[in-house]
């Protein structure tokens, strides 16, 4: 078991035949991911990887022929609203959005229509999800992790590889690792997460990866202390953040003294997590 | 991005917000001009990116086309904060009744745009949130739906607006809607709305706030930018498709990824030393992109030592060694640089830059800790 991805997987790569889109598509198909199909309009009736992957002009048309049931997509931020649009009006139930810099009001738009519907957005600016051992949506590297107990979480991509990578060198493997991404409005929040690691039967423990700006540490504190069984262990980037600027996600920011990680520690301690100081901490703490 | 008040007025009154007449001058003659056209009774507005600009002396009332041509001479002489007036707005000065705070952002936690209106205008939203939250009126606007009209209605009758003047706040609402939907903005603000002595409403001041991830798609909107507010190497970084902010510290840090390159600023702060700046090089880092990010933390004369912190994963460790030692070749310095490669191809990387004369490092915190040691060891 583990969430999300699997491999059971049947992936669509929205903006397949784009550099980004069929460089990651490669290393996905090489780490063992069913990719089934990709969309590009205009270039449907295309083949990628060697004849093996067929590219359609819709994802409507992808998913008929193919059965696809996730898709991750790679288009540029100007078409990235309409490519979620699309995914979730063809009743694709697991989206991934990789792309950043979205604009956000294309995001509201794009949140509230999802909520509407049956369908999981993660992402946007996010690196997507990878189930050690067996298939990766999206750009973490895969050699960076091995299977395991540990799920986690993340608003965060290389920060993330660093964790994965400090886990596997203590011999701690992750069971799946989720990136939700680093913009103001994304599909899926820490709690969510949270919510399902609480579920899955192969996730012991949890490591979460925050950052300054919003309240979703806050709320993540809230849930951990009354829903969560399994132990939590935690850091926060962005300490010594200035207020007022954004530190390079959209959604890294200090608005009015609301979102410091001070804020975040402390609800998070307050919660019974173990916050670490420095990422490199974070495998003793989960012991 | 911030645009300047005369811009977010200008813009609302596309949409059809009522503003007062008025136009923007950037010598005292041309506001005297102005002045003279509206009948003499003006206000003199420093246009500068920063609050509080009435405190500063930055706001005055004119009662003739000399006043005003006086008023200008000075303002357009002033420093408010820290930035220079280069422009002012001379507008008609209206006979004010009562003032409303009228504004819409984005409600991050809603995920959807929030209205706020307060009846106690001319205040910052701020100062009214902290002293009596329970004055300001919130309502969360679909943002596939749009404003609708009971909601404007359910807004006006929350701060006591007296009915008569109802038909006319819904107007405005919507059309502050439709401005910030159109431009993309983050936050548009009327501060205030005055409601005049003659019995009609008036946008006197507007504040606008614009998605930088939008601007694709404004080219008239992003040829706003005033670069008078921004740090020059935060300018200059955002050319090369750098993520670069300016701190007080004497560590430089370049790293990919926004959540690492923060990750690495704390864990400076935490061994005793104190970050110079954010920097995210992204992914798929080029000597070009590499040879800019030296380029900006060397021009800091605060920089005693640099941490260079690489996670490859997409972005490769040779392809950076690679940039290091061309941007090297092109930026001399004595700073001491302290390297750590990690992940993909990070062995190459480690190798190519063997013969260069850095300082490396096998984990985060050992690449930290040897950074303070040679700042101080420089300083």
């Amino acid at each position: 078991m583990s969430i999300l991805a699997n491999k059971d997987t049947r992936l669509l790569v929205q903006g397949i035949t784009g550099k980004e889109g069929l460089f990651h598509t490669q290393q996905m198909a090489a780490y063992g991911t069913n990719v089934v199909a990709g969309v590009t309009p205009g270039k449907g009736g295309e083949w990628v990887l060697d004849g093996k992957v067929p590219v359609f002009d819709s994802v409507k048309i992808a998913a008929e022929a193919t059965g696809a049931n996730a898709t991750v997509i790679f288009v540029p931020a100007r078409f990235a609203a309409d490519a979620m649009f699309e995914a979730a009006d063809a009743g694709i139930p697991l989206i991934v959005c990789i792309t950043e810099g979205i604009p956000v009001q294309d995001m509201m738009r794009v949140r509230n229509y999802i909520d509407r519907k049956d369908v999981r957005l993660i992402g946007p600016n996010c690196p997507g999800l990878l189930t050690p051992g067996e298939a990766k949506v999206g750009i973490i590297p895969g050699d960076i992790a091995i299977p395991g107990n540990v799920g986690a979480v993340s608003r965060s991509g290389t920060l993330t590889y660093e964790v994965l990578y400090a886990l596997k060198q203590k011999g701690l493997g992750a069971s799946t690792c989720v990136g939700i991404g680093g913009d103001p409005i994304n599909g899926t929040s820490f709690v969510d997460v949270l919510a399902m690691f609480e579920d899955d039967p192969q996730t012991d423990k949890v490591v979460l990866l925050g950052e300054i700006g919003g309240t979703d540490e806050e709320q993540a504190a809230e849930f951990i202390a009354t829903k969560m069984t399994k132990p939590v262990a935690a850091f926060i980037a962005g300490q010594t953040a200035p207020p007022g600027k954004r530190m390079g996600h959209a959604g890294a920011i200090i608005q009015s003294g609301a979102g410091t990680a001070a804020d975040k520690i402390k609800a998070l301690e307050a919660a019974g997590v173990r916050v670490a100081k420095h990422p490199e901490e974070l495998p003793d703490l989960l012991g | 991005m911030k645009i300047h008040e005369y811009q977010s007025k200008q813009t609302f009154a596309k949409y059809g917000v009522p503003i007062p007449k008025g136009r923007v001058a950037a010598t005292a003659s041309e506001a005297k001009e102005i002045a003279k056209e509206l009948g003499g009774r003006v206000v003199v507005k420093s246009q500068v990116l920063v609050g509080g600009r009435g405190k500063a002396g930055g706001i005055k009332l004119a009662k003739s086309p000399e006043e005003a041509e006086e008023l200008a001479t000075q303002i357009l002489g002033m420093e408010i904060k820290g930035l220079p007036v280069r422009k002012v707005l001379i507008d008609e000065a209206a006979n004010i009744e009562s003032e409303i705070y009228l504004g819409i952002t984005n409600d991050r936690a809603a995920r959807k745009p929030v209205m706020m209106v307060s009846a106690a205008g001319g205040v910052e939203i701020e100062e009214v949130a902290r002293l009596t939250p329970e004055k300001i009126i919130k309502v969360h606007i679909d943002p596939i739906m749009g404003l609708q009209g009971y909601q404007t209605r359910d807004i006006a009758a929350g701060i006591d607006l007296d009915r008569k003047y109802w038909k006319e706040f819904a107007k405005i609402a919507q059309a502050l809607w439709k401005a910030y939907v159109a431009s993309d903005a983050t936050l548009a603000e009327i501060n205030p709305l005055v409601i005049t002595k003659e019995g009609h409403l008036l946008a006197v001041d507007g504040k606008m706030l614009i998605d930088d991830n939008a601007l694709f798609r404004h080219p008239d909107l992003a040829e706003m930018r005033d670069t008078d507010v921004e740090d020059k190497a935060e300018t200059d970084a955002r050319k090369y498709g750098l993520s670069y902010i300016t701190l007080d510290g004497e560590i430089g840090c370049m790293v990919n990824g926004a959540g690492l390159a923060m990750t690495t600023m704390d864990i400076v702060k935490l061994f005793g030393g104190s970050p110079a700046n954010f920097l995210d090089i992204g992914g798929g880092a080029n000597a070009e992109k590499v040879t800019a990010a030296f380029r900006i933390i060397l021009s800091d004369p605060n920089v005693k030592a640099v941490l260079i912190n690489i996670f490859g994963g997409i972005t490769r460790g040779d392809e950076v060694a690679r940039g290091i030692l061309t941007a090297l070749d092109e930026v001399k310095t004595d700073v001491p640089m302290v390297v750590r490669l990690v992940g993909t191809n990070a062995e190459e990387g480690r190798q190519l830059l063997a013969d260069a004369d850095m300082i490396t490092a096998e984990t985060l915190v050992d690449a930290a800790k040897k950074a303070v040691a040679a700042a101080q060891k420089g300083a």
